[in-house]
């Protein structure tokens, strides 16, 4: 039977050592639609897409990927469900010693027998569809960070993957190469038939193409809704995050003791 | 805290995050044993390694062997003249080349030429997702970086050595026969009749191959293991030269043990 949410997150708890990242956490991913997952740098937004992606597991709860449990998978069922997934990282992670065809024939080559003429046909239509055919002779070190971002998510797409995932997809980029990443999501996601699942803290570009979204604070989803529910709420969280207030409910100064009792302890 | 309270439970910590270290390091090299098929059924991954690992460190194994050749060349000369057997140079050159110097020698200028490249690019590679994003391909980083590499250095070691002991045979000859005038027959004939094939040559190959595998292991061991930061991977290259050259004088003594006890 073929779920309608691919991926679902359910009661998920995780954290390092004594500090909890996430307490309790409820997600949905529905098939063919994209998501984003907001929040403030360093609230665990990507540690989901680890958990996802099960190279950590959970405290408590469970994460599930087409009805099947990610960290009850032993390693050849973790890489069974990895085939299903493409994922852009957010410095694009290219292997720096192959070239750009290379990079994106990688998957490719790993995981099937084709004939060197199929891959390159592959290769170019996956590099095509990203703007990047003329540039398939070039090193992964000569790209700039825009072209690298735009090389890896041709890897990532490469096996046609079922889920897409990114992470901090536009952090660095410039506003041209922002709006063609932005606009790359919302085609590749809709060409593929894919889920999308979109980790970043850029309001403007995922209120522009994502479906729902989900914004985390404190360990918890904090709110979550359409743009549209989301861009009229009244959460005094959420309404900072959009509006990028310097203070509010997340606080400019980093928890401390009072500013007098650290003046004078220090005479 | 009481300070000698704080000593003992400093050097505690020390003690038990080496013996931890050492145990992680024997699960990626019993790791790297059982994914190693692919390191042969896609022989071409190895070769490139090789030819990284091996060949690239030809330049700096041919000129440090023909030195030293030479150097040796001339001190045992000089000694064994005091003794009037000064024909016996070139067996001098030798042994002390295919039991001792050939072999750590080269291990010690691998460990600093090829072992700080391996570990500083699988250092880099971590810090810059590569690995993750392998993983996450569902490609297995150790078949495909750690195995290979480790199986270029485990073959490169004994070949370089033997290379290092061969120049710094011709290194000794050039100066014992051409230079200071010891009897050219008297020098390959004394090296042909004392040396044993099985005692000195294999004896050193043996060598090697055990310095081959412990630089390598710790090259990507140190690598893989390194924080992902700058500071880290520096940090990392460092540690592969230190705990490399120890562990390369340590089991040369214990291999020399046994050998001579043989």
């Amino acid at each position: 039977m073929i779920q309608k949410n691919i991926v679902e997150i359910k009661n998920l708890s995780f954290g390092y050592d004594n500090r909890m990242l996430h307490k309790d956490i409820n997600m949905v991913f529905p098939r063919g639609k994209v998501t984003a997952i907001m929040g403030g740098s360093g609230c665990g937004k990507t540690t989901i897409l680890r958990l996802i992606g099960g190279q950590i597991k959970p405290k408590a709860g469970q994460v599930s990927v087409d009805g099947k449990i990610v960290h009850k998978q032993d390693r050849q069922g973790i890489y069974e469900l990895r085939r299903k997934m493409g994922m852009l990282f957010q410095h694009g992670a290219l292997f720096t010693d192959l070239s750009v065809f290379d990079n994106v024939a990688f998957p490719i080559r790993e995981h099937t027998k084709l004939p060197e003429s199929m891959i390159r046909d592959l290769v170019l239509m996956k590099l095509n569809a990203v703007g990047l055919r003329g540039a398939h002779k070039l090193m992964a070190t000569e790209l700039s960070g825009g072209m690298a971002r735009r090389v890896a998510l041709a890897r990532a797409i490469a096996l046609d993957p079922d889920i897409i995932m990114y992470d901090e997809p536009f952090a660095g980029l410039d506003p041209i190469s922002m709006a063609v990443i932005c606009d790359l999501i919302r085609t590749l996601n809709d060409a593929l038939g894919a889920t999308s699942i979109i980790v970043t803290h850029d309001v403007e570009e995922a209120f522009s193409f994502a479906d729902y979204i989900y914004f985390i604070a404190d360990g918890i989803v904090a709110a979550e809704g359409t743009p549209k529910e989301l861009s009229k709420s009244k959460l005094p969280f959420v309404h900072q995050f959009v509006h990028g207030e310097k203070d509010g409910p997340v606080p400019f100064h980093y928890n401390a003791p009072s500013y007098k009792k650290d003046i004078y302890e220090s005479i | 805290m009481n300070p000698i309270f704080k000593i003992l439970s400093g050097l505690g910590s020390q003690v038990t995050s080496r013996i931890w270290r050492l145990g992680s390091a024997t699960r990626l090299f019993l790791l790297t044993l059982i994914y190693s098929g692919e390191s042969f059924r896609r022989i071409h991954l190895t070769i490139r390694e090789i030819y990284f690992t091996g060949v690239m460190s030809l330049i700096i194994i041919i000129v440090s062997a023909f030195f030293v050749g030479m150097v040796l060349g001339l001190q045992g000369y000089y000694t064994l003249q005091k003794y009037g057997s000064s024909e016996s140079i070139g067996v001098l050159v030798a042994l002390a080349l295919l039991r001792e110097l050939g072999p750590v020698i080269t291990a010690l200028l691998f460990a600093g030429r090829a072992g700080t490249a391996i570990t500083a690019e699988i250092g880099l590679m971590k810090a810059t997702e590569q690995l993750s994003a392998m993983e996450m391909m569902a490609v297995s980083p150790i078949a495909r970086i750690i195995a290979p590499r480790f199986w270029a250095g485990v073959i490169s070691m004994p070949i370089l050595a033997s290379i290092f002991s061969m120049v710094g045979v011709m290194g000794g000859y050039l100066v014992a026969v051409p230079i200071i005038g010891v009897d050219h027959g008297a020098f390959w004939s004394q090296m042909n009749v004392n040396i044993d094939f099985r005692f000195d040559v294999i004896n050193g190959l043996i060598k090697s191959v055990v310095f081959g595998i412990a630089c390598t292991i710790i090259a990507l061991y140190e690598g893989f293991d390194a924080p992902p930061t700058a500071e880290g991977v520096s940090r990392a290259t460092t540690r592969t030269v230190v705990t490399s050259s120890l562990t390369v004088l340590g089991l040369d003594f214990i291999l020399t043990s046994f050998m001579i006890a043989h």
